[in-house]
């Protein structure tokens, strides 16, 4: 047993692993050092930080920020709910069925929810406000978003709701804590994992979603994501794209280092 | 206790949220049927545009195509998955398990985008042409880490005496691995071969990097035809799809169920947390 070696399934295993993901880091990086016809340069590089790049980084930041905030809002107190209504494995599952449907056929619907004549402007309509220009605003935007987000925020706060002992809590109300006393200085710092974990689930893709802004933000919103999709589809200035995709990894490991030293376990 | 006093609000705002999360789903299935040919004016009902659908070849093609990835992709993965698995679970040492695992996840928690972008340029760079295979290639590649994760648990959970007393009474290492192993660990298996499978199904993103002229799934027809704007056939076929996934979810369920274990939705909740691009894909 104790012989070294005879770990044959490691060989197959760390190849995926140097093939997969070692090796398109690497090669994203390596790329990020050349310009459109091949020639080393660290243009990209200083282009990335000029104001036009920094700008789109900003807004992205601030998109993402302004996701993860209404995505968190809307899902604290749902998950709160959940773990208190009876039968709450089926309501959990009935609320994450929806992320199993494709992405893109939930943002096409919104197509025509938002639509000119759609139901939200017909409902705009009848309550005597008047049609609006919803489709293609930053609303639109960020309205879909975290539509689709939802799901992925209220599932880790849930378990980790599921986690609270109760006990706690009637503790607190008994020593005569305010239920917003309660919330603030027991049940909230008891969920802060379940709430980073969410934060990092939603924030970090929203950086990066190009589908979204391209089928009902118009060209209104432009994300790092729709930013990379546009160097390495459309203008094949691939070593610009890798930049930009360099900053988002640094980013992403950033966010985790900050989100603490979670283990992904259920 | 006091719950209850609050019972028909907090009553209203689930509903609320559920009504919204469904809302979407339904506005497109509803609008399926409309003979008006838009997504606003019911006119009257049609089944025209599920005729559409099933005369349109090309599209029936992508269908298949996308299930042929799918299945290929989340048996392959399943197997390396594994492997990968087995690994992680034999290495002795601490710090390389914990390397070994936060390789496992980096394709997990990054974006698809990035994922998408890196595997361009590693299949331009080593010379794999764009279409099927470079396709199925990505798709087993981000499958894998999600098998692990779903496999790992239930290897940890089995007993190592299990494995010491097969080899006493003489299984050799092939007879331990498929005798003892594997049959343990197949709710992870089966699990982890679902995630898969959803997870190719759902992709839309790395896809559409990797995809090149060719060769289309039906999240990347999909997008293309919902960028020229409103046609109901995407209508109808979202709605079909619909029925499908809630036959498989159904079915995964069932599975899950039956093996014993609860790993339905607190896996995939265990997954999401660490994913998240579950939802961008």
């Amino acid at each position: 047993m104790a012989v070294r070696n005879r770990n044959f399934f490691l060989v197959p295993y760390v190849l995926w692993i140097v093939l997969f993901v070692a090796a398109p880091i690497a090669l994203t990086l390596y790329k990020s050092f050349f310009d459109v016809d091949g020639a080393f340069t660290l243009d990209n590089y200083v282009r990335f930080f000029t104001p036009v790049y920094l700008k789109m980084t900003l807004s992205s930041f601030w998109y993402a920020f302004l996701i993860t905030l209404f995505s968190l809002l809307i899902a604290y107190p749902a998950a709160w709910l959940l773990t208190r209504t009876k039968h709450k494995q089926l309501w959990l599952l009935l609320i994450i069925l929806p992320t199993w449907i494709n992405l893109l056929l939930k943002v096409y619907a919104f197509l025509g929810i938002f639509g000119t004549y759609g139901a939200v402007n017909r409902s705009l309509e009848w309550l005597g406000i008047g049609a609006q220009q919803i489709l293609f605003t930053d609303f639109s935007f960020v309205f879909v978003s975290v539509y689709i987000f939802i799901p992925f925020m209220i599932l880790p706060i849930f378990n980790s709701l599921e986690e609270l002992n109760p006990s706690l809590v009637f503790a607190a109300r008994d020593l005569g804590a305010s239920p917003w006393t309660t919330f603030r200085r027991v049940v909230f710092p008891l969920t802060l994992d379940g709430v980073k974990a969410g934060c990092q689930a939603v924030f970090i893709p929203a950086l990066s979603l190009f589908m979204i802004t391209r089928l009902v933000a118009g060209n209104r919103v432009i994300t790092l994501g729709t930013a990379i999709e546009q160097h390495f589809l459309v203008t094949q200035d691939w070593g610009m794209g890798s930049t930009i995709a360099v900053f988002l990894i640094i980013v992403m490991v950033l966010i985790m280092f900050a989100a603490g030293k979670r283990e992904v376990r259920r | 206790m006091n719950a209850t006093k609050k019972w028909p609000w907090s009553n209203l705002y689930l509903i609320a949220v559920f009504a919204v999360m469904y809302a979407p789903i339904f506005y497109l299935t509803f609008y399926s049927f409309n003979s008006g040919g838009t997504m606003h004016g019911y006119e009257g009902f049609t089944l025209d545009w599920y005729k559409e659908v099933f005369a349109d070849t090309r599209l029936l093609i992508i269908v298949l195509n996308t299930l042929v990835i799918a299945l290929l992709s989340g048996l392959l993965s399943t197997v390396l998955g594994i492997v990968g698995a087995l690994a992680i679970y034999e290495v002795r040492r601490r710090r390389n398990k914990n390397t070994l695992l936060s390789f496992n996840n980096v394709l997990i928690v990054s974006p698809d985008v990035i994922i998408g972008a890196s595997f361009l340029i590693l299949f331009t760079m080593i010379g794999i042409r764009l279409g099927f295979f470079s396709v199925l290639l990505s798709h087993i590649a981000f499958s894998v880490p999600i098998v692990v994760l779903m496999v790992l648990p239930k290897l940890q959970e089995m007993s190592p005496t299990l494995i010491d007393a097969a080899r006493d009474l003489g299984a050799s290492r092939w007879q331990v691995l498929t005798g003892v192993v594997l049959p343990f660990i197949r709710p992870g298996i089966f699990a982890g071969f679902f995630m898969a499978l959803t997870y190719s199904l759902d992709d839309f993103a790395v896809t559409f990097f990797v995809t090149g002229n060719g060769f289309s799934t039906l999240s990347v027809e999909i997008y293309s035809r919902a960028r020229q704007g409103i046609s109901l056939s995407i209508n109808a076929l979202s709605t079909l799809i619909f029925l499908f996934t809630i036959l498989l979810v159904a079915g995964y369920y069932f599975i899950t169920r039956r093996s014993g274990s609860r790993a339905g939705s607190a896996s995939r909740g265990g997954v999401m947390t660490g994913a998240g691009e579950g939802g961008s894909r």
